[in-house]
């Protein structure tokens, strides 16, 4: 029974999806909005099993493997100070008056989101500019035609999504600077390939969701 | 000296560097025009000798790279040029569809990004939230993401700084409303294609869905005049095109980050959407077409300039690419 329920669940629930689109008429369309419902509490739920499991595999580290202890215990100590400040700004905004929430300028909560997790969020991924340029110097080289082709897209997108292209190309008349090359690309070489590769998996979900929904494909059950 | 003492001491120096900068520097800090030429001549300079060595087959280490990208982001903010922003077709478009909008229309603003991603989208937001609110047309605010709301909220304070006098003007819950993050991802917008009220019972407050008076009639998309989501990944624009333009024929715009937005443009060419602000330079476009000065217009002089940095990199790595492969074909 424990591949026999979820295979039957999969198979309704897939199926009355798939019948909803194309007739969302009563009943499938009271099953399909049930079924939303449930996807929503269900991912609530998951929401909290991610966060449990982040303090788990952490304190695991601290207690038992004795690795990355600063960093875990760093983890821990974030998370229980911002669920601190989230549950204390959203009591007491539940009880003033008149209410505010613990998402409102001014509480805790948004001063650690606004001048620390904001910050070092944006700062990891700005890293990313850095590491681009390096990778770039070290690595783009125009080996072949279709290197060369691309290399070039790069050139033409790069300073043509930013203003110094149209400076750098002012002397042109209007059709040829460096921002009309770069929408041109975007509009038709880079809209061909994103359709292709947007059809492709399509196509490719299609398939696999049919595989699904007949119990064909099982590994998303676990087990062998 | 080890590499980590190195590190440390280069640390040091920085933030030594910064702190005496915050406190002895005159603020703000601008370069007159002269000194400003002075530095890019230098940097330009510096980089003939860097294509040399490169040339030579010594290439220049990483942090030095890095050094440059940094210099090259920090520099303009203390230059003193304007650079013309061109407007681009899909962000005019996004601003025309706003203007179409009457007084009292009803926006549904979907915020579906965190703080990573936040010095591109948070300026569309800002420029976003003042100009509705300088119009007079209501916003309904609900994220896909948990930050979301937290950002929409930024973007409210921002509109309120850029103009104090909304602050009286505005009243929550007849101007906007934030309903707060729903988990559920897509299934959240096919459900909101139903009601708005099965997703949200009430708003981040705590204030029944039926309380609201901007939600008086509004039960799904088909009493929503317009969308705008912001976007940074998934859930976002895809999930909306697919679940919400494509099956309930809702009309909208988006603001996504430069990586995302070249798969955006399909939606738009076959007329999902109306309008795509893609990364920073959609953002500094839709400043300046709302006339809302924000970060944007400053941030894309910084990408302007590191643009050309990456450039002059990839350029230099070439020309000792294509000279090691002459040499090999003697």
């Amino acid at each position: 029974m424990k591949r026999e329920i979820p295979l039957a669940i999969t198979f309704i629930v897939g199926t009355i999806f798939a019948v909803a689109y194309f007739i969302p008429h009563y009943p499938f369309n009271q099953f399909e909005n049930w079924f939303n419902d449930w996807f929503a509490i269900v991912a609530a739920f998951a929401i909290w099993l991610g966060a449990l499991n982040l303090i788990r595999i952490s304190a695991m580290k601290i207690f038992r493997k004795k690795v990355d202890i600063l960093h875990s215990s760093l983890i821990i100590l974030s998370f229980l100070i911002m669920v601190f400040f989230g549950f204390y700004d959203g009591f007491s905004g539940l009880i003033a008056d008149p209410p505010f929430s613990y998402r409102d300028a001014g509480t805790g909560f948004d001063w650690l989101y606004e001048y620390v997790y904001s910050s070092l969020s944006a700062t990891m991924f700005a890293l990313l500019a850095f590491f681009v340029a390096s990778a770039s110097y070290r690595a783009f080289r125009a080996r072949n035609f279709e290197a060369t082709l691309l290399l070039l897209a790069g050139f033409l997108v790069m300073l043509g999504r930013v203003p110094v292209g149209d400076l750098l190309t002012q002397w042109l008349p209007r059709d040829y600077q460096l921002s009309q090359w770069a929408n041109w690309i975007m509009n038709v070489p880079n809209i061909a390939g994103q359709r292709a590769i947007m059809i492709g998996i399509a196509l490719g979900l299609v398939s696999t969701s049919l595989r699904i929904i007949l119990g064909l494909e099982r590994a998303y059950l676990g087990g062998d | 000296m080890s590499t980590r003492a190195k590190e440390v001491i280069a640390t040091i120096l920085i933030v030594a560097f910064f702190l005496s900068a915050y406190f002895f520097f005159p603020k703000p800090l601008n370069f007159s025009p002269t000194v400003s030429t002075i530095i890019i001549i230098i940097m330009a300079l510096t980089f003939v000798i860097i294509g040399i060595l490169t040339v030579r087959g010594r290439f220049i280490e990483r942090r030095i790279v890095f050094v440059y990208v940094g210099v090259a982001l920090t520099l303009p903010f203390f230059m003193q040029f304007d650079l013309a922003v061109p407007i681009s077709p899909e962000v005019q478009s996004a601003y025309d569809e706003l203007t179409k909008l009457p007084p009292g229309s009803k926006i549904l603003a979907a915020f579906d990004y965190d703080p990573p991603s936040e010095p591109e989208l948070q300026p569309m937001a800002d420029a976003f939230m003042t100009y509705c609110f300088t119009h007079n047309i209501e916003v309904i605010i609900m994220g896909l993401w948990p930050q979301g709301p937290q950002q929409a909220n930024q973007a409210i304070e921002a509109a309120f700084e850029a103009k104090p006098e909304l602050r009286d003007k505005i009243t929550y819950g007849v101007d906007y409303v934030n309903l707060g993050f729903q988990s559920g991802n897509e299934f959240v917008i096919l459900r909101m294609g139903e009601s708005f009220k099965a997703m949200f019972p009430a708003d981040i407050y705590g204030t029944p869905y039926d309380s609201i008076p901007i939600l008086k009639n509004v039960k799904n998309y088909s009493n929503i005049d317009y969308c705008m989501n912001f976007s940074a990944g998934k859930p976002g624009t895809q999930e909306w095109v697919q679940g919400a333009v494509d099956r309930f024929a809702l009309r909208m715009s988006a603001g996504n980050t430069a990586v995302q937005a070249p798969m955006i443009y399909p939606f738009l060419q076959a007329g999902q959407i109306d309008g795509l602000m893609g990364g920073m330079a959609g953002a500094a476009e839709f400043e300046k077409l709302t006339g809302y000065t924000g970060k944007a217009s400053t941030y894309i002089k910084s990408q302007s300039f590191a643009h050309i940095v990456v450039i002059v990199f990839i350029i230099v790595g070439n020309m000792a690419f294509l000279r090691g492969k002459t040499r090999k074909q003697r």
